[in-house]
């Protein structure tokens, strides 16, 4: 469903120096498959989840979604692309302070055209178990609260594909677990694809297929052999 | 979820700040609406005033526009008076026999009675006639005399051919903070107002002053309507007019309030009038009599004489008349040397005005002016600056408001990048990002506006009865303020067509306010549109 192939992305210092922070040769994910992506601080985690979301564009190489290739969709194509097809989940979770809950949720589909479905997201609150506290601003709620709307904003415009960005990092222990569990059958359910970046082992080892960064990643083996 | 909704949420998130914002753009709307408004009263205050009934004043030589503040608005400080025969030479050969003769007649009468009053106390020189039989000598000399002066008696006044009607006003007294009128009862019958002369005075109350009546003698009054509500007088009420000035002296001769004035939108409406003879006889306003050498000097400037000296008179006036010693309240009308008058309300025979103007001017003491003309060149040179500088005002007004709408959206948008990423991440276009904040700034200078406007006349109606009363122009809660040719608006040559129509400013202004201040979320939109998603998601 997902393919990189020759992926390269670099950033520029303010020095004015590149530095290169990836160059993947070939990454998939296919048809619902869920895959645990683990990798250090820093070595290009988020990069590769924002180029596969067509959040930032990789400076050379190709990503196939479903046999397309969005590395030439236009800046619009990508909005739409993004819009449709990926969820994404945030390790800061990233809801709008503005918004309720409930709103929140509607927001994830509020950029798909033709899509209006205030029922769907009500469903999805209540299976995230938050059913009750729609009404509720997030800062009326609690970490664990909150990264459990995302993944409920996250999976409103139904998405193909899932990416979730470390997103029990920053939630309490107790409910780390729950949202793990929460995302991997949601995405079950919904014959949803899941790519989970984290650098916990324990959260890796409860995935099937485990890749490291520093595998798939040659700048990162470049570094992680210096080091 | 609507973008306007998201809009909204953004708003109300940030409600301290946003409801500064529209506050400060309702101030700007609400000063906005006062200022055209006060431009448009002025204009049409100005315009509708500018039909008086009358199309020349006739007063003292000097400041024309001072005259005609006096006169026709009871502003500025006095003019000088000139002599009665002015008057007279506005009048039919009839009118001015009948003035003449009246005054002749009442002042030998004066005489008569006055010399009676010694015989009653007793003739203090044993062998002399009786002062009654001195007085009715005296009497009939100061008749004879009297002819004598007005030798051309049977005449028609000069500029009687040229004149529909000359009214004489007397200023100079005031009635609280009011102007004293000293006129003639013609006035409310002569004159007309309204924008097409079409309106007679009316009486809210009483009836017309007379010029002698059997109750009040000479001594007759009528209020203007706000005069009236002012100081509290209804019909019947004595009043005291102060002498020259607001905080003058009053005077110890009152008149009884005997009509009050419907209200007319006119400077009328604050002024009382009170019948001219009544006003002579108050002390102080008997004009010194001439001395020898002044009366001959006066000749000069005399109307009679002021056509190239073609009548050879008046050979009398070099003979001192007779004095009348003048008691307060008399009851004898001043005799006509000793009068003056502030200025003439005449309306000009068709043909006349010009003639008028040349004949009076030639003269040494007065001229004659066109009052209209005075108005309009005080509006384009100091009105019209004046509204300049309010219309600039208006326009700096602009500015502020649409400043503080861009800098408060803008001071928001640093807090706001990230927001702003997520729901590009979410899917949101560049351009859906910048219709939001669009958005916003269009609610915010729409509801300022709004708020703005509803203070704005909420204001105009709260002084709406004040400014119907100084100016005649009636503004209501959704008056808009009153219109102006576009031509004017616009500053074009006002020739025909789209520039000749009426339309209130506001529907420009306010449109365009709001148009500024919506442009003004342009410099923060095009910041949401420009936002790095990648680096602002901060994750
Ligand atoms: N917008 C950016 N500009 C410059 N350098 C960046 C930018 N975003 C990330 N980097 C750098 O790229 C590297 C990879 O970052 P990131 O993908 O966030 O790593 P991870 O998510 O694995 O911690 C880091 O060294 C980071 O400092
Ligand atoms: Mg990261």
């Amino acid at each position: 469903m997902l393919l990189l192939e020759g992926i390269r992305k670099s950033y520029r210092e303010p020095n004015g120096a590149r530095l290169p922070v990836l160059d993947v040769p070939r990454f998939a994910i296919g048809e619902c498959e869920q895959v645990v992506l683990l990798g250090r601080s820093g070595c290009g985690k988020t990069t590769l989840l924002h180029v596969i979301a067509g959040i930032t564009r990789a400076d050379a190489g190709k990503i196939k979604f479903d046999g397309r290739d969005v590395g030439r969709f236009s800046e619009a194509g990508l909005d739409r692309y993004r819009a449709a097809k990926i969820g994404y989940v945030f390790q800061t979770f990233n809801l709008l302070p503005a918004f309720n809950a409930l709103e929140n949720v509607l927001l994830g589909m509020t950029f798909v055209r033709g899509l209006k479905d205030p029922e769907r997201a009500r469903r999805l609150l209540d299976r995230v178990g938050l059913a009750h506290r729609w009404h509720h601003k997030p800062s009326a709620m609690s970490v664990g609260e909150q990264q459990r709307v995302a993944v409920a904003r996250a999976l409103a415009n139904r998405p193909r594909l899932l990416l979730a960005d470390e997103p029990t990092a920053n939630v309490d222990p107790a409910n780390q677990q729950n949202i793990i569990d929460l995302i991997r059958a949601t995405c079950d359910e919904d014959r949803i694809a899941l790519l989970m970046v984290t650098h916990s082992n324990e959260v890796a080892e409860q995935f099937s297929r485990r890749e490291r960064l520093d595998e798939i990643n040659q700048i990162a083996q470049a570094h992680g052999g210096a080091a | 979820m609507s973008l306007w909704r998201i809009a909204l949420r953004s708003i109300q998130h940030r409600l301290f700040p946003s409801l500064l914002t529209m506050i400060s753009m309702a101030l700007g709307v609400t000063l906005v609406v006062v200022v055209l408004s006060v431009h448009g009263v002025m204009q049409e205050s100005f315009t509708s005033n500018a039909s008086l009934g009358y199309n020349m004043i006739v007063g003292a030589k000097g400041g024309k526009l001072q005259l005609t503040l006096n006169t026709v608005y009871y502003l500025s400080s006095p003019v000088e008076n000139i002599p009665y025969e002015y008057y007279l030479e506005f009048l039919t050969a009839d009118q001015r026999d009948r003035e003449i003769t009246t005054a002749v007649r009442v002042e030998a009468e004066a005489i008569r009675q006055a010399m009676a009053g010694f015989d009653l106390l007793g003739s203090p020189a044993v062998g002399l006639a009786p002062a009654s039989l001195l007085g009715g000598m005296i009497a009939e000399q100061a008749l004879e005399r009297g002819a004598a002066r007005h030798l051309d008696r049977g005449r028609p006044g000069k500029f009687a051919i040229y004149t529909e009607f000359a009214l004489p006003v007397c200023l100079g007294d005031y009635l609280g903070n009011f102007r004293v009128v000293g006129t003639v009862p013609e006035l409310f019958e002569r004159l007309r107002y309204g924008e097409d002369s079409e309106k007679k005075y009316a009486f809210k109350a009483g009836r017309n002053f007379q010029r002698h009546s059997e109750d009040h003698g000479y001594f007759e009054a009528v209020l203007g309507s706000t005069v009236a509500r002012e100081l509290k007088l209804k019909v019947g009420d004595p009043i005291a007019p102060a002498h020259g000035s607001v905080d003058g002296h009053k005077h110890a001769q009152q008149f009884t309030v005997v009509g009050i004035l419907a209200p007319t939108g006119t400077p009328n409406d604050r002024a009382a009038f009170i019948n001219m003879e009544g006003f002579y006889l108050m002390e102080e306003h008997a004009e010194p009599v001439p001395t020898k050498t002044e009366s001959e000097k006066s000749a000069d400037g005399d109307p009679a004489t002021a056509d190239g000296g073609a009548s050879v008179e008046p050979p009398v006036a070099a003979e001192q008349p007779f004095v009348l010693p003048r008691a307060e309240s008399s009851s004898i009308p001043l005799p006509l040397e000793q009068r003056k008058v502030t200025s003439l309300l005449v309306l000009s025979k068709q043909r006349g005005a010009l003639s008028l103007q040349y004949l009076v001017g030639k003269g040494k003491d007065a001229q004659a002016i066109f009052p209209l003309q005075e108005i309009l060149s005080l509006f384009t040179f100091i009105v019209t600056p004046l509204q300049r500088a309010l219309l600039f005002l208006t326009a700096m007004i602009c500015v502020v408001s649409g400043t503080s709408i861009l800098v408060s959206i803008y001071n928001s948008m640093s807090e706001r990048k990230r927001e702003i990423a997520v729901i590009r991440a979410l899917g949101a276009g560049r351009s859906t990002v910048m219709t939001i904040i669009l958005l916003e700034s269009i609610i915010l200078a729409i509801g300022g506006g709004l708020i703005g406007w509803t203070l704005g006349h909420s204001l105009n109606a709260a002084a709406s009865g004040q400014i119907e009363e100084y100016t005649g122009v009636s503004l209501g809660f959704f008056d808009l303020a009153p219109g102006l040719k576009m031509g004017d608006l616009f500053e074009m040559a006002s020739t025909s067509g789209v520039w000749e129509w009426k339309i209130s400013p506001e529907v420009v202004v306010l449109p365009a306010l709001i148009l500024l201040a919506i442009g003004s979320g342009f410099l923060p939109a095009l910041s949401a549109y420009r936002t790095d998603v990648s680096r602002s998601l901060g994750s």
